[in-house]
């Protein structure tokens, strides 16, 4: 009467997954069960070493993988491959770094995160959460909870997967770039639209999904390769199922018609977060993309090839027009990440076998540079009026002469930004060089001559900024930013005491220790305006600051003095990023081997 | 009854569910919008699995209620978060980031 049989499971091959979804489950448990102090340090460990984790079981999988080319788990519901592999250990390092600089915090004890994000902005609750010093440890399972669907998306072997993978890591991604500190009512609406194209998205890769069982009869990625092959009267729904599917995870990507939600997502989410969405999530998805087109479609390449080469090419020069003319840091770093979604796509497009290799070595780069400089970006900060704090300053005019007073900061800063310019000697040009002699194998030379003219397009706003951390600032700068007027009195002011700054990676990696930030720091606090001074201040000083939107309070954002704020593990992350970004970039061939030679799909 | 019929019923709730995201103001309705196009999928998913005599389909359909289910809860907190700042759903009103 009983004809079921349990399932065989391959745990092993899924243990990067489970030991990433265990740590969540506990976190939350440790929400609910540990008191508040006990919390703020458990969380961030604990999910530093499930990441850790899942890191260490992709290492020990790989020798198997590359032996035997993968496994197939549950019946096919998840490949895990080189492919799905490499992704996998990319996604958990990148969440490793972001983990870092999510744990950082400000002198003052603040981190990125609001006290208490159910609290509305500016109200008698808010302030008595700020003043009670809570913290919201809920982001910690959260990103994990991201991370596992993040570890699962690329290694889908059926629609199903793929759909629960991909809402599982969008779910805790809304509510998370709803939770920043500073700036509510933007991050609020960040988390809004976002929640509401991703639901949208979602929607039309769910449609997608049913018209390709619709047509192969199976949710099966192979069954449905299978089904490609021989023509039949349904194949309208065949073309129109596979666009949908690639329309939510080019959504996912960022690709140009479907990125409308990255720039406002990017600037009003917790910068941490931002890192973590914009380096985490492309990757995870990229590895999905990769399956699909190279696993269920390659039948179709014929149909679906324009449409990925015109949403390829609109998306390199479309980023790249628009991140020129930003001026918000974080904006700008949105839409060169969408540039970037672009040039990732090129290599998809290629459908050639160098590219699966091109495209995963790219994507660690990429990772890794743009959670490095978000991370930089989430350092650089101002006081806030009254009781707010140190605030973000994003305003790039704020960033002229930061090489003064933190040299190590904006060293790392213009290495990043070089490295997504794809400046030799930096790893970005090696992933560039790749994607791009991909594409050419392929035969989608005009992809890779769009993304070369595009790629020295986007060179002159990277250096901008270098030439702006470098060459502006101090006295005689007054066509570049208003806003100078009070930071420059700082800089002048500060110069003495920057001179005697150390210099030194390890003083910048040494734990616990702030950047050697502390003695211009001090100095502001004595010599430079007051924040009660500066919001107080007649408008020349705080007209360009104005203009950012308001503070949910009203207050007027007071342009303090720009300096660099961390407790460590924010500057340990940043140090690393570096390290890695110079190191491939002059060593990349142990790197391009190891992923070279497991990028191949298994059936 | 013709098959086709119900792939057609489907087709014709999930543009109405589309068309209502993208052209209504309200933040609740649009997500409304978002719940009928999950829906209209369900139905198609459920008759093409009687169709093609295979369970994956009615099981996918379990999946997307329960995926539904979960996206309500964090859909409605980020409303009613932004509606509580606010005195206001309207996705209009939800306009300082730009450029």
């Amino acid at each position: 009467m009983n004809g079921f049989v349990a399932p065989e499971v391959a745990w092993g091959a899924l243990s990067p997954v489970l030991v990433v979804l265990g740590a969540a489950v506990l976190g939350v448990l440790v929400e609910a069960f540990a008191p508040p102090a006990a919390r703020r340090i458990v969380q961030p460990l604990l999910a530093l070493a499930a990441v850790a984790g899942a890191l260490v079981a992709v290492a020990l999988l790989w020798g198997d993988v590359e032996r035997t080319g993968g496994t197939v788990v549950l019946g096919g519901s998840v490949v895990l491959d080189g492919p799905a592999l490499v992704t996998q250990g990319v996604v958990a390092l990148l969440a490793l770094l972001s983990l870092l600089v999510l744990a950082d915090r400000s002198r003052a004890g603040q981190g990125a995160i609001a006290p208490l994000v159910a609290a509305v902005p500016g109200s008698e609750t808010e302030r008595l959460a700020r003043r009670r010093g809570l913290v919201q440890t809920e982001v910690y399972p959260l990103v994990l909870f991201a991370t596992g669907g993040m570890l699962v998306f690329p290694a889908a072997g059926d629609l199903l997967t793929l759909f629960v993978a991909l809402e599982v890591l969008s779910l805790p991604l809304y509510l998370l770039s709803g939770t920043a500190r500073e700036r509510r009512l933007l991050s609020q609406e960040a988390s809004l639209k976002y929640f509401l194209l991703g639901a949208f998205a979602s929607a039309l890769l769910l449609f997608g999904i049913v018209l390709l069982y619709g047509y192969a009869g199976s949710l099966r990625y192979a069954d449905i390769a299978a089904a490609t092959a021989d023509p039949s009267a349904l194949d309208a729904l065949l073309v129109l199922g596979a666009v949908l599917v690639l329309v939510g995870l080019l959504f996912k990507v960022g690709a140009v018609p479907f990125h409308s939600w990255t720039p406002d997502v990017y600037q009003g989410a917790p910068t941490p977060i931002t890192g973590f969405m914009a380096a985490c999530t492309k990757v995870a998805a990229l590895g999905a993309l990769l399956r699909f087109a190279y696993v269920v479609v390659p039948g179709l390449e014929w149909d679906l090839a324009p449409m990925l080469w015109a949403v390829a090419i609109v998306t390199m020069v479309g980023g790249t027009v628009v991140a020129a003319v930003q001026s918000d840091v974080k904006r700008m770093l949105a839409y060169s990440s969408i540039a970037h979604a672009g040039f990732l796509l090129t290599g998809v497009v290629a459908l050639d076998e160098l590219g699966v290799g091109a495209v995963l070595f790219y994507g660690l780069v990429y990772g890794v540079a743009t959670i490095g400089a978000f991370g930089v970006v989430a350092m650089v900060r101002q006081s806030g009026p009254g009781d707010a704090g140190d605030l973000e300053a994003t305003d790039l005019a704020q960033w002229n002469g930061l090489a003064r007073r933190h040299p190590l900061l904006a060293l790392a800063f213009a290495v990043f930004l070089l490295s997504f310019a794809g400046i030799p000697l930096t790893a970005g040009f090696l992933g560039k060089f790749g994607v791009f002699s991909a594409a050419v194998a392929g035969g989608a030379w005009p992809l890779a001559l769009v993304g070369v003219l595009t790629s020295a397009a986007a060179a002159y706003f990277y250096v901008r900024v270098i030439v702006r951390m470098y060459f502006t600032g101090g006295a005689g700068t007054g066509d570049e930013a208003p806003v100078a007027t009070a930071d420059d009195a700082a800089a002048t002011q500060d110069l003495a005491p920057a001179g005697g700054v150390p210099g030194g990676a390890a003083a910048a990696e040494s734990a616990g220790g702030r950047l050697p930030v502390t003695p211009d720091a001090r100095g502001v606090t004595t010599t430079g305006p007051s924040p009660a001074a500066a919001a107080g201040a007649p408008a020349g000083a705080t007209t360009a600051v104005l203009d950012a939107p308001p503070a949910p309070s009203g207050a007027v954002r007071a342009a303090g003095p720009v300096r660099a704020v961390t407790s460590g593990p924010a500057a340990v992350a940043v140090g690393l990023c570096l390290v890695a970004t110079v190191l491939v970039g002059v060593l990349p061939q142990p790197v391009l081997d190891l992923v070279g030679r497991v990028a191949v799909f298994l059936p | 009854m013709n098959p086709t019929n119900y792939l057609v019923l489907a087709s014709v709730l999930f543009t109405l569910g589309a068309m209502t995201v993208l052209l209504r103001r309200n933040a609740v309705i649009a997500f409304m919008g978002v719940e009928l196009m999950l829906n209209a999928s369900n139905l198609a998913l459920v008759h093409l699995s009687r169709h093609h005599g295979d369970l994956q389909g009615q099981v996918l359909a379990f999946f997307v209620m329960v995926v539904a289910a979960a996206e309500v809860v964090v859909g409605l907190a980020i409303i009613v978060a932004i509606f509580k700042t606010r005195r206001s759903a309207s996705v209009d009103d939800a306009d300082l980031l730009k450029g």
